[in-house]
């Protein structure tokens, strides 16, 4: 890479050729204001905040999309520059609504963020409110067209970041909405639910179905008792919520608060999810050694799920029919600890705090998910929605005492922590099955081939002798690189070069989930996965099968991997589902 | 997905789909070719240019919601264009509109509850000359007075 120098305001600066100008501005050290600009997402340039000025030049360029060269120079800021900015500011503001105090975006918002800095203290221009009706047709995001500020960042997610295509831009000029095809309503759009969309949204346009006050009234509720559990994400992603650095892992004072906000057992999804790898890592051997379709395609994401079920139907009987961890811990809440606690089952109110949207809609998603005869999961709650219940319940939640989860559901190994993050599921799942197929345990359980944000991660583990092919992709876009292969193979009699393959549908995995707290970008994850890997570090039980809980549970209950009560309780089938549904 | 397992392409209108697959740019070729056989882009059209060029249907939404040439609803038996271009207007083309709406209940880009005839507001269709103008199907009427209007209408019906 060829290296320029610029200047930014006269600071001088040396950046790789090609570089935009908004980056080699942060590097000397200058901010330049943007708002249709996201790090995952390629410069769009349709807000206009971040124009700059070249020197000796009467150009005027967008920072965010315009690339340096040798001997550039810019200024970012003087008189002028500010009160462009400011008119673009105001002209954005005179088409969205003053309702900052009642939004669900107040005190988070990009716009609101702007309009402070800015000093907007007036609106000069004539207020046009869209009147199009809100969407919320979806179990999992709402669309509310009348604060959509046309920065083109949803339709930019949905389509490049995640190959879904559900929404577009409809219309043209002033005019223009973003929307699914033919207007339709979001549930009948291919829409997966994966919330992307609303992480990356920059107002309160789009964002996740409130569900808090569900758990007020169940936690009010004499004949109910409210259980929780915490997905593998929520330890590394709640802490940004509380000014705490991005990955620092809060786990016992989460703990803490839900105790305090009515949950009379405090349970662990990565109990779950050491629960998906015994079942999903048999069902991995099974076919290895007695025959089925390979390679075996990972189950725990419900977007995925999908995604999967809408765009390659004919790949169904590649998908581990394992549920995720969250119904698994449902469904064993409903039975096996609803008995040994003596709780009618009936009583039982089981809350599942989430990175995810698509969450919601997995709950209720068919009847396998009622498989202890009550609905498994009756509420689930985003990361973003459970950081509003803590603030909102008078707990001061950075000087908690911190306290441990329930046994047994409150039990994990690190496997289950790491399920999280990209390659988590398909690491926890080696360290399982290298036990079952070889009788052995492994020295170093760490796969590192299988961590980081490469789009695809392949690699090849040996189990004594035989290797197992794996690969790892996360980021819906980069599915059907994957899927195609296998497409192709099988019309020709043959398998893809791979027996395992993770599927995540959100970039990074679940630490930046759709529910998580918002501003996600790749130095984020990067901690994220960072607080969850440490986690796994530090556990006592790295391998979900050595986890005791899980032991006994198979002992007390389930009997063995694949028995006739795990198939009833912790598995499902899938069918395919139209791209659109009306 | 729409279920109209009886809507159907043309044989020669999937030929031309299938030789323009590969080219780019070929998606509003192909668009345009679909209206000129169907009248308009309807839903199950549109779903089936998706399936034909493997496209997202929202891609196809896009383009044909930005470019006011492509029709989404089914214009009438007798498509009825007013030119509203600067000579026609100044020559009331307004008042031939106006007269339209009295006689047919049809504003501009509606069409009447029989079918039969659809109303554009059109900017030039090129012979000044003669405005103001209107267009019935493919002929052109000019300097149309509004008395002249239910004359034009009855030769359609």
């Amino acid at each position: 890479m060829n290296i320029v120098h610029v200047k930014i305001n006269g600071i001088p600066v040396e950046v790789e050729e090609g570089t935009s100008v908004l980056n080699a501005a942060k590097k000397a050290g200058v901010r330049i204001p943007t708002l249709c600009y996201h790090d995952d997402l390629k410069p769009f340039g349709s807000c206009g905040l971040c124009i700059v000025k070249q020197e000796g030049s009467a150009k005027i360029l967008r920072a965010c999309a315009a690339p340096v060269n040798e001997g550039l120079s810019v200024i970012t800021n003087d008189n002028e520059l500010y009160e462009v900015r400011k008119t673009i500011l105001e002209l954005i503001l005179s088409t969205h609504p003053s309702s900052c105090l009642t939004c669900i975006r107040n005190g988070e918002c990009e716009l609101q963020d702007l309009a402070a800095e800015f000093g907007i203290r007036e609106q000069p221009f004539e207020v046009r409110i869209s009147d199009r009706e809100r969407d919320d047709s979806s179990a999992s995001i709402v669309l509310d067209p009348e604060k959509c500020i046309k920065c083109g960042r949803c339709v930019q997610v949905c389509q490049d970041l995640q190959g879904v295509f559900a929404l577009e831009f409809i219309g043209r000029g002033d005019d223009t909405v973003m929307a699914p095809a033919a207007m339709l309503k979001l549930e009948d759009s291919p829409c997966v639910r994966c919330g992307q969309c609303a992480a990356h949204f920059p107002v309160g346009a789009i964002y996740e179905k409130d569900e808090i006050s569900s758990f007020r009234q169940a936690v009010a509720d004499p004949e109910k008792q409210v259980v929780v559990q915490i997905a593998p994400s929520i330890r590394v992603g709640l802490s940004e919520s509380f000014g705490l650095p991005a990955g620092t892992v809060t786990t016992k004072k989460i703990y803490a608060a839900l105790r305090r906000l009515g949950a009379v057992s405090v349970h662990d999804t990565n109990f779950g999810a050491d629960l998906t790898i015994m079942e999903e890592g048999s069902e991995l051997v099974g076919r290895l050694t007695k025959g089925g379709a390979l390679p075996q395609l990972t189950s725990c994401c419900p977007a995925w799920i999908d995604y999967v079920q809408k765009y390659y139907p004919d790949l169904l009987d590649h998908v581990s029919s394992a549920k995720s961890p969250m119904q698994m811990v449902g469904a064993i809440e409903k039975t096996y600890f609803a008995k040994k606690m003596d709780i009618d089952p009936a009583k039982l109110f089981t809350v599942a705090i989430m990175p995810c949207t698509a969450k919601k809609y997995e709950a209720i998603r068919d009847e396998s998910m009622h498989a202890s005869g009550f609905q498994d999961v009756d509420l689930v709650l985003t990361t973003r929605e459970f950081a509003r219940l803590i603030k909102s319940s008078g707990i001061d939640f950075l000087h908690l005492e911190e306290e441990e989860a329930d046994s047994p559901i409150g039990d994990y190994s690190g496997a289950g922590t790491i399920f999280g993050a990209t390659g988590g599921v398909m690491e926890a799942a080696v360290r399982t099955a290298y036990h079952v197929v070889t009788g052995k345990e492994m020295d170093r359980v760490e796969v590192e081939s299988v961590r980081g944000l490469a789009e695809i991660k392949k690699g090849s583990v040996d189990f004594d002798g035989t290797p197992v092919r794996v690969a790892v992709v996360h980021g819906l876009s980069h599915v059907d690189e994957l899927l195609d292969e296998i497409r192709a193979a099988k019309a020709e009699g043959k398998q893809a070069p791979y027996e395992f393959i993770e599927v995540m549908a959100c970039r990074g995995g679940c630490i930046a989930g759709g529910g998580q707290p918002y501003g996600a970008n790749d130095i984020l994850r990067k901690e994220r996965s960072a607080g969850l890997y440490a986690d796994d570090k530090n556990s006592a039980v790295r391998c979900s099968h050595q986890n005791p809980s899980i032991m006994k549970l198979y002992e007390e209950f389930l009997d063995k991997p694949l028995s006739e009560t795990a198939h009833h309780l912790l598995h499902t089938t899938y069918q395919e589902l139209p791209v659109y549904k009306a | 997905m729409s279920d109209n397992n009886e809507f159907t392409f043309s044989p020669q209108l999937v030929a031309f789909i299938k030789e323009w697959k590969t080219k780019p740019g070929n998606l509003i070729m192909v668009l345009h070719r679909v209206q000129q056989e169907q009248g308009y882009i309807s839903r199950e059209a549109a779903d089936q240019v998706a399936s034909l060029l493997d496209v997202p249907l929202a891609t196809i939404w896009g383009v044909v919601s930005f470019y006011h040439f492509f029709k989404l609803t089914k214009p009438g038996e007798h498509n009825i264009q007013v030119c509203m271009g600067t000579a026609c207007y100044l020559k009331g083309a307004q008042a031939i509109i106006d007269e339209l709406d009295k006689q047919l209940h049809l504003p501009v880009g509606a069409v009447t509850e029989d079918g039969i005839f659809s109303l554009e507001a059109v900017r030039c269709v090129g012979c000044c000359g003669l405005a103001p103008v209107m267009t019935v199907g493919g002929e052109v009427f000019g300097k149309v007075t509004k008395d002249q209007v239910a004359g034009i209408i009855a030769k359609f019906r």
